[in-house]
């Protein structure tokens, strides 16, 4: 019964969490730690820290990646899987029934006008969020190579209209990453082994 | 069989999704418009929605082209397919592989790949603006210069940089979204 109560708590806090939080992950996860680890302390500060390390490194959007941990933390698997489902399911309900309707709502003039001048901002935003990564960029020689060359790519291949998924680009990038430690690796092993 | 191929296409881009939602948007966009699942325009269209409504970007996208390509279980299957790797990996961290981020090899393929996801996004959005400003999508396109999306882009910056000179901070999306939503109703009603 408490293990119950436990798992229904975790949902409805991350269900509301999942609906009211707009901007994105990082906004989410300011809430959660407001939410879980401030006002009901089902898990503790310092699990918190290290919860925001590997939801930046690993794949998928912040705010998944925070609920299945903080959900294994506090109820295992079965937490993990309750508070996952929690906080996707008010985008799920909410975009569902939006999507029942965008195409009649943008079919009306003056909506469909609107939306050409938030195309533009759409791309504004895209942009601001590309530069402001590029600023958090280390600025070594290589990192700043393939970044060159990957814009290159990129924009040349979509203006010819070739489709090239972008994730063969990052698989690139990420072996590429391997192949620059090995060396540094094994170059300061050999310097090592001189000395 | 569409299900299961929006399951696996999602799960891909969930898989390769690093650093947040606009990472998210080279991946959806090459692979979503190439399979014919939504156009160049109505997925622009759906960021704006997905910004202004709770939620990951993420999830929001899946569900809608899901939804809009097969259906309630269309965007079931899309939704969780873009959960699913987060969900397995988070698991694995959290209960047996917790030095996982730590092994050498791991770090510097995550570090190998921050270039190319900010070359991805950078790309993205300047090729979008290029099909927004002069309708050029690509090199066969005709020219042609839409100068009221010109003074929307240039008013969308001017407001950016004023919201942060009165507040000291950055204006959130919706803000801007609401600004070029209110000029889009005038300027192209004339």
């Amino acid at each position: 019964m408490n293990k119950f109560k436990k798992l229904l708590n975790l949902f409805w806090t991350m269900f509301k969490i999942g609906l009211f939080t707009f901007g994105g992950g990082y906004a989410m996860v300011g809430i959660m730690e407001n939410e879980l680890v401030e006002r009901k302390g089902m898990i503790e500060h310092e699990e918190f820290l290290n919860l925001l390390v590997i939801a930046e490194s690993t794949p998928g959007p912040i705010a998944i990646n925070s609920a299945t941990y903080i959900g294994y933390k506090i109820a295992g698997v079965l937490g993990s899987v309750v508070a996952t489902l929690a906080v996707a399911l008010p985008s799920f309900i909410i975009i569902f029934i939006i999507s029942l309707f965008f195409n009649q709502f943008l079919s009306i003039k003056l909506v469909g006008y609107a939306f050409k001048g938030i195309q533009v901002a759409v791309c504004y935003l895209i942009l601001s969020a590309g530069l402001k990564m590029f600023k958090k960029l280390n600025k070594k020689p290589i990192t700043i190579i393939v970044f060159i060359v990957a814009l290159t790519l990129h924009v040349t291949l979509t203006l010819l209209a070739k489709n090239f998924s972008s994730i063969y680009y990052i698989l690139a990038s990420g072996i590429i990453g391997l192949i620059a430690y090995s060396i540094s690796y094994f170059a300061k092993k050999k310097k090592g082994e001189k000395q | 069989m569409i299900y299961l191929q929006l399951f696996f296409t999602f799960f891909k881009i969930g898989l390769f999704t690093f650093g947040g939602g606009y990472a998210m948007i080279p991946l959806v966009r090459d692979e979503a418009i190439s399979l014919g699942w939504i156009t160049e325009e109505a997925f622009v269209n759906f960021i704006a929605v997905a910004e202004s409504t709770p939620g990951p970007i993420a999830i929001n996208m899946a569900t809608f082209i899901g939804s809009t390509s097969a259906g309630i279980l269309g965007a079931t299957c899309a939704t969780l397919g873009v959960i699913l790797p987060s969900f397995i990996i988070i698991l694995l961290i959290a209960s047996v592989l917790k030095k996982l981020l730590e092994v050498s090899g791991v770090k510097a393929f995550i570090k190998g790949i921050h270039p190319t996801i900010t070359a991805l996004i950078l790309s993205t959005g300047l090729t979008m603006l290029l099909n927004s400003l002069f309708s050029i999508k690509n090199i066969g396109s005709a020219f042609s210069f839409d100068y009221k999306a010109v003074i929307i882009l240039a008013v969308i910056i001017l407001a950016n940089f004023l919201y942060k000179k009165i507040f000291k901070k950055k204006p959130s999306a919706i803000i801007l979204i609401i600004i070029s939503a209110i000029l889009g109703m005038i300027l192209y009603s004339f």
